[in-house]
């Protein structure tokens, strides 16, 4: 039982960070700056959150398969598989909690006042430097709970985990797929004690944030 | 001449199409809202760039639609409306953000006496009790001196002032009046004050523009 609890945790962690550099990336560059199509690119960030995570499954296993433009490129030249790999259950689950990430982040730049930025300018900052000593720090408390989201979103991934990475005890087997195998097989223990694990941890990630955020807003 | 500018560019409702040239002292650009008088300062500073023209810092060449030096490389000193002191860090650290960007900072000898300098500055603005207290923690007139603590600290060649008294309250507005008047000639370098208020205009202009619709009206 603690195969599927150490997976999901592994697969969080690494699917969290991949969604934070891309959601951060993305939602500073189209809240930020002038792109062409910035609709179009919003929209396919979106999309994830929108459509049944079986059907996202289903075209992330059209692109990373090994007939797919990605996943036939990667076996022919690196000798990598993706499916039914623990790595599908990272694409799977950072695909699917991308959204959350890019909408948090995008919220809290858009909360920032871009006089501020243009003040650290004016006294000889970059952009680079502005970011990382102004708008980060202005914006932290919206990244940071886009990162728990995030992750807590990632570690209850099932549909587009099942269709991406299946269900194999010891290798793809997260707790979201241990459970609903228990439950097909009759393993209603198994079951309750993995609902309990999985509940318990998000309860304590959503209830340390919401007391984290109370104490971190500035005051402006 | 110190500051010369010739700065035209397209806005939605209208075009800005300015010219003026000072030495010294104060300029004051009065014009009512909506007049591009802050469009006039972002060109000038850099945060914005004009279609055409051309801007000189102290016979620096920094505008020419050919030549155009980024905002961080003019040595401008910009006091915003809201006076954007950065809500997350302290006074001091406000004040010495801009001296940490400061090539001469990476060099160990001259740190410390740029600290020093920072000391000085916010002795000089009242603020040495206040150095340890966040932004949201001041009065308006104490947020303002900070903001304007910060701009001076950096040793700007051109001060710009965006109607730095309009978020004042009248009470405290004729308090800050005074403090300015009399740190005004301690500034000691081009200035320029953008306004809707007559009463600014008369108290601080050394040279005076009035602007409407982009235009430079007398």
């Amino acid at each position: 039982m603690l195969g599927p609890v150490l997976l999901s945790i592994k697969v969080a962690c690494v699917a969290t960070i991949f969604a934070f550099v891309l959601g951060m990336f993305f939602a500073y560059i189209l809240t930020r700056k002038r792109i062409l199509g910035k609709s179009i690119w919003e929209t396919i960030l979106i999309l994830p959150m929108v459509l049944p995570p079986s059907i996202v499954g289903y075209l992330l296993l059209k692109v990373f398969g090994k007939r797919g433009p990605i996943g036939s490129f990667l076996l022919d030249t690196f000798g990598i598989q993706i499916v039914f790999t623990w790595i599908a259950c990272v694409i799977a689950a950072c695909v699917v909690a991308l959204p959350l990430m890019y909408q948090n982040a995008k919220a809290a730049f858009q909360s920032v006042d871009e006089t501020y930025e243009l003040a650290a300018h004016t006294l000889g900052s970059g952009e680079w430097k502005t970011f990382w000593t102004v708008t980060f720090p202005l914006a932290r408390p919206g990244i940071v709970s886009g990162v728990i989201l995030t992750f807590a979103r990632a570690m209850g991934e099932f549909g587009a985990t099942l269709m991406l990475a299946g269900n194999i005890e010891g290798q793809t087997q997260t707790i979201p797929t241990a459970i609903y195998y228990a439950v097909a097989t009759g393993k209603e223990e198994e079951a309750n004690t993995l609902v309990a694990v999985i509940t318990m941890f998000s309860f304590l990630l959503i209830f340390g944030l919401n007391a984290w955020l109370k104490k971190k807003n500035y005051k402006v | 001449m110190g500051i010369y500018f010739k700065i035209k560019k397209r806005l939605d409702r209208f075009s800005i199409d300015v010219e003026y040239a000072f030495d010294k002292g104060v300029l004051v650009i009065q014009g009512e809202s909506g007049a591009g008088k802050t469009t006039v300062l972002n060109c000038i500073s850099g945060l914005k760039r004009p279609d055409e023209g051309r801007i000189s810092i102290e016979k620096e060449l920094v505008f020419d639609g050919q030549t155009d030096i980024p905002v961080k490389k003019r040595q401008v000193g910009y006091l915003f409306q809201n006076y954007a002191l950065f809500p997350n860090m302290t006074v001091e650290k406000n004040i010495v953000y801009g001296i940490k960007n400061k090539r001469e900072y990476k060099e160990r000898n001259r740190r410390k006496a740029l600290l020093e300098y920072a000391d000085s500055v916010m002795e000089t603005f009242g603020l040495t009790h206040l150095k340890k207290r966040y932004p949201h923690n001041l009065s308006g007139g104490e947020q303002q001196r900070a903001a304007l603590a910060r701009a001076m600290v950096t040793k700007p060649k051109l001060l710009l002032l965006d109607e730095p008294f309009s978020a004042l309250d009248m009470k405290t507005k004729e308090t800050v009046y005074e403090e300015f008047a009399s740190i005004k000639d301690f500034l000691g370098i081009p200035t320029i004050l953008i306004t809707h208020d007559p009463r600014e205009s008369r108290m601080f202009a050394d040279h005076q523009i009035f602007m409407k619709d982009g235009r430079i009206v007398s």
